[in-house]
C-alpha cells in the first residue's frame, strides 16, 4: 500500500509542478472570463445604427415601428425607385416597402425589405412582429371590434414550470447546465485520460519501467499513475472553481458599477448559455414585462447546487476511472505515440456517442434514450450529468452508479491485463488478437 | 551457504521456451557470471528471480524461503535496456527510486550524499536527465542501483556506455561491495570482465544451463596442458629434446627468440619438460596457456549445439 502511496505522489508532483499546469490554472479561468467578457463586448461593439427607411404607402404604420439601440425607422414620403438607388448614399442598411394594397390579406404577402447585405433574424422578426400587430388591429377594426374591447380580450398565456415542491424552474437554464456540466466530464476525462496513456508511453519508451516494476508490482503501477493523474485534475478543477469566481466576481464588479439592478441582471443573463434562452422566452413571451429577470435568484435556487456537485464529482472520477484504465492499456501495448491511434478510436467511441446523444437527452429526458445512456456505464457520465438538473428518479441514479462502478472494475482488471505484459513487450506488432492473448495470459 | 537456489525452473513464452529445467545454486559473498549467447534466455531467469515474472514451474529460495514480495527490498536489479524519466531531476529521481526499494527519505538522502560525492557529481542533483549524457546517466543509474545496499545484485552488462575509466570505476566499486558482503550477479557478454571479476559461472544455451561452476574449476576443467615456451637456441635442439610425452603444436622463429606451443600429454609436469629442455636451449620464459573465458564459451557452446 505505503508504495502506491509514493507512486500517487511522484505521478501528482511531477505534474503539477510543470509549467504547463500552472499556466493553465491561470489561462484556464482567463479563458472563462474571457468569454463572458467578450460576450459582453461584443454586445457593445455591434452599436452600429441600422437605419430602415420606410415607404408607407397605405399610411397605417407610419411611427409604428419602434426604434432602438441598433434600429432606427425613418419614415419617408418618396418614391420607392429613387430611394433604393440613393439608398447607400443616404445610409440607409434597407428599405421597408409597403405598397398600397386593395385589401388587408394581399398585403401580408406585399411587403417587401429592399437591402444590400442580407438582414439578421433580429431586423426581419422585428417588422415582422410589427406588421403583424398593426394587420391584426386594422382587420378588428374592419370587423367592427373596439379596440379597447381588444386589449381585455388578449390573452397571454405563461407557462411556469415549477417542480413538485412548487418553486419556480426554469427549463433553459438546467438545460445550460446540463449540457456545460457533461461538456466539462467529456473534456476531464479526454484530458487526464491522455494524459495517463502519456505516462505509460513515456516509462516504456524511456525503458525505466523495468527498473520499478523490480520494485513495485505492475498492478500498483498503473494504479498509482490512474490515481494520482485524477488528483491533478481534481486540484486543476479547484483552482478553476476558486480562480474563476474570484475573476468573475472582480470583473462583474468592476463592470458592473454605476448599472442599474436591471441591466446588471441583463448582463449576466447574456453571457450564458440557456440564460441567453430564458430571457428570449421571457421576450417573446411579453417584451415588456422586466421582472422575470427579477426572478433569476429564485428559479437558480430550485437547482439542487449540492446534489449537481456532488453528482459532477461521482461521475467525473466514475468515468475517469472508467477510461484512464483504457488509456493505460493503450499506452502499454504499444511503442510509441503514432501506434496508439488505432486503439484510441475505438475507446473514445462511446463517448462521442454520449455527446451526441445528449442533445436527445435534452428533449426528452426521461424516455428510453436518456434511461439507457444514462446507466450503460460508458456513456452514463455524459448523459446522467445531463439529465440530473431535470430531475432523476433515484432508482435510476443509484443503478446508474453500481453500474458505473462495476464499470471501472471491470475495465480496471482488463487494463492491469493488458498492461502487465505489455509494459515489457517492445517491437511486437499489437493486433486484437495479440491482446486477447496478453488477457489470457496466467503470470 | 547459497544465498539463491534455482531449482528445475521452466518458463514459456506462446509458443517458445525461454528456460527448461534450470538449476542454479548462487554463493553468497561471490560474483556471479550470467553467461550465454544472445536468446540464451539469461534475461528471463533474471526476470524470475526478480519477480518481474513467474516460472512456469519448479521454484527459486531466497537465503532459504520461497521466494516472496519481500525479497525485493533486499536485492537490487540493473537491466540491461535501462533507462531514467527523462524530465525529472536526477536527485529527486534517485529519492524516488530509494524509497520505492523501502528506504526512509532520510536514510536515501544521507547514501545518495555519500555516492555523489564518492563519483563527484554532486553538481548533477538538480539537472534534468535529458540534459546528462549517456555516460553520466550511467552512473546515475547505478547509483540507484546499489544505494539500498542490497545484499543481492544483479547486474546485466553493466558496462556498457562507460568509457574505461569509468569502467574501471564501476569495476572497483563491484569488488569493493563484494568484499563487503553483497553477492553479485553479473550477466555479460564481455569476457574479460569475467576473468576480471568472477568467482562462479553458469553457461547458459538453448534454455539449459550447459556449464556451472567455479571459474577455478571450470578452468582446470578445461584445462589442455598446453605450454608456451620462449626460448633461444636451435631448432632441432629443441624439437629433439621433446620426445614422447609432448606434442609440439607451434613453432614462430624470430631474429632473438622463438616461440613454441606445446601440449604436455601423460603425467608429465613442468620440472620434467624443464629438465628435458634445459641442456639443449636456454629458457627465457615458460607459461601454462590457460583457455580464457571468451573460448571456454564459444567451445562449449559450439559443443552444444552439435
Amino acid at each position: 500500500m505505503n508504495k502506491i502511496l509514493l507512486v500517487i505522489q511522484r505521478e501528482y508532483l511531477t505534474r503539477v509542478k510543470k509549467k504547463s499546469f500552472i499556466v493553465m490554472t491561470f489561462l484556464g479561468p482567463l479563458l472563462m472570463s474571457g468569454i463572458f467578457v467578450s460576450a459582453f463586448l461584443l454586445d457593445k461593439v455591434d452599436t452600429e445604427v441600422k437605419k430602415i427607411g420606410v415607404i408607407d404607402n397605405t399610411h397605417i404604420f407610419v411611427n409604428k415601428f419602434k426604434d432602438n439601440e441598433r434600429v432606427k425607422f425613418e419614415y419617408l414620403n418618396e418614391d420607392v425607385e429613387k430611394v433604393r438607388s440613393e439608398s447607400k448614399n443616404r445610409g440607409y442598411f434597407g428599405v421597408l416597402v409597403i405598397p398600397a394594397t386593395e385589401n388587408l390579406s394581399s398585403l401580408e404577402k406585399a411587403v417587401t425589405f429592399y437591402s444590400e447585405s442580407q438582414p439578421g433574424f433580429d431586423i426581419i422578426s422585428k417588422i415582422k412582429f410589427t406588421i403583424e400587430k398593426e394587420i391584426n388591429t386594422q382587420k378588428y377594426i374592419s370587423a367592427g371590434i373596439d379596440e379597447s374591447k381588444l386589449l381585455a380580450i388578449k390573452t397571454d398565456v405563461n407557462i411556469q414550470t415549477r417542480d413538485l415542491e412548487n418553486k419556480e424552474t426554469s427549463t433553459p437554464l438546467t438545460t445550460g447546465l446540463g449540457f456545460a456540466a457533461g461538456l466539462l466530464i467529456y473534456l476531464f476525462i479526454f484530458i487526464y485520460g491522455a494524459m495517463v496513456m502519456r505516462g505509460v508511453l513515456e516509462e516504456k519508451t524511456s525503458r525505466i519501467v523495468e527498473v520499478i516494476i523490480s520494485s513495485v508490482k505492475p498492478f500498483q503501477l498503473m494504479m498509482g499513475k490512474i490515481v494520482g493523474v485524477a488528483l491533478v485534475g481534481l486540484t486543476q478543477f479547484l483552482l478553476w472553481v476558486i480562480l474563476s469566481s474570484t475573476v468573475f466576481f472582480a470583473l462583474t464588479s468592476s463592470l458592473m458599477s454605476g448599472k442599474s439592478d436591471k441591466e446588471k441582471a441583463e448582463m449576466i443573463m447574456k453571457s450564458r448559455p440557456g440564460m441567453e434562452e430564458a430571457m428570449q422566452q421571457a421576450d417573446e413571451d411579453s417584451p415588456i414585462k422586466g421582472d422575470k429577470m427579477m426572478k433569476l435568484d429564485s428559479i437558480l435556487g430550485t437547482i439542487n447546487f449540492p446534489l449537481l456537485i456532488g453528482m459532477f464529482i461521482f461521475y467525473f472520477l466514475g468515468g475517469y476511472l472508467l477510461y484512464s484504465a483504457l488509456f493505460a492499456a493503450i499506452g502499454a501495448a504499444v511503442d510509441s505515440e503514432t501506434d496508439t491511434q488505432q486503439f484510441m478510436l475505438p475507446v473514445t467511441i462511446p463517448l462521442i456517442i454520449a455527446y451526441v446523444a445528449a442533445a436527445t437527452v435534452i428533449n426528452n429526458p426521461q424516455g428510453n434514450v436518456a434511461f439507457w445512456f444514462s446507466v450503460i456505464p460508458f456513456t452514463s457520465p455524459i448523459v446522467m450529468m445531463v439529465r440530473i438538473p431535470f430531475g432523476v428518479p433515484w432508482e435510476h441514479i443509484v443503478l446508474s452508479m453500481v453500474l458505473l462502478i462495476a464499470g471501472f472494475i471491470f475495465t480496471t482488471w482488463i487494463a492491469a491485463r493488458i498492461y502487465r505484459v505489455g509494459i515489457l513487450m517492445y517491437g511486437k506488432k499489437v493486433t486484437y488478437k495479440e491482446l486477447w492473448k496478453w488477457l489470457r495470459f496466467q503470470n | 551457504m547459497n544465498i539463491l537456489e534455482i531449482e528445475n525452473v521452466s518458463k514459456n513464452y506462446a509458443a517458445h521456451r525461454a528456460l527448461d529445467g534450470v538449476t542454479l545454486h548462487i554463493p553468497s559473498h561471490c560474483v556471479f557470471g550470467l553467461l550465454g549467447p544472445n536468446g540464451a534466455g539469461k534475461t528471463s531467469l533474471i526476470r524470475i528471480i526478480t519477480q518481474i515474472t513467474a516460472p512456469d514451474s519448479g521454484r527459486i529460495l531466497f537465503k532459504g524461503q520461497p521466494l516472496s514480495t519481500e525479497h525485493v527490498l533486499q536485492m537490487g536489479y540493473l537491466p540491461e535496456e535501462r533507462g531514467l524519466y527523462k524530465k525529472m531531476e536526477v536527485g529527486e529521481q534517485a529519492l524516488y527510486l530509494a524509497r520505492l526499494k523501502g528506504m526512509s527519505r532520510a536514510d536515501a538522502m544521507k547514501k545518495l550524499k555519500f555516492w555523489f560525492e564518492k563519483f563527484e557529481i554532486q553538481a548533477w542533483w538538480k539537472k534534468k536527465v535529458e540534459e546528462l549524457s549517456k555516460g553520466m546517466a550511467q552512473k546515475v543509474q547505478f547509483i540507484t542501483t546499489v544505494l539500498h545496499e542490497p545484499e543481492f545484485l544483479i547486474l546485466d552488462e553493466p558496462f556498457t556506455g562507460f568509457d574505461p575509466i569509468n569502467a574501471e570505476l564501476v569495476k572497483n566499486e563491484l569488488l569493493e561491495l563484494k568484499n563487503k558482503g553483497t553477492t553479485i550477479v553479473l550477466s555479460t557478454h564481455r569476457m574479460e570482465s569475467v576473468e576480471e571479476l568472477c568467482n562462479n559461472i553458469a553457461l547458459i544455451d538453448n534454455a539449459h544451463v550447459i556449464l556451472n561452476g567455479s571459474v577455478k574449476d571450470i578452468r582446470k576443467q578445461f584445462r589442455s596442458h598446453m605450454f608456451e615456451i620462449n626460448y633461444v637456441g636451435n631448432r632441432i635442439g629443441f624439437t629433439n629434446a621433446l620426445w614422447t610425452g609432448f606434442e609440439l603444436i607451434d613453432l614462430k622463429e624470430e631474429e632473438e627468440q622463438s616461440t613454441a606451443k606445446v601440449k604436455m600429454l601423460g603425467n608429465l609436469t613442468v620440472n620434467d619438460m624443464l629438465s628435458l629442455l634445459m641442456p639443449h636451449v636456454q629458457i627465457i620464459g615458460l607459461q601454462e596457456i590457460v583457455p580464457s573465458m571468451n573460448d571456454i564459451f564459444i567451445k562449449q557452446v559450439s559443443e552444444n549445439r552439435n
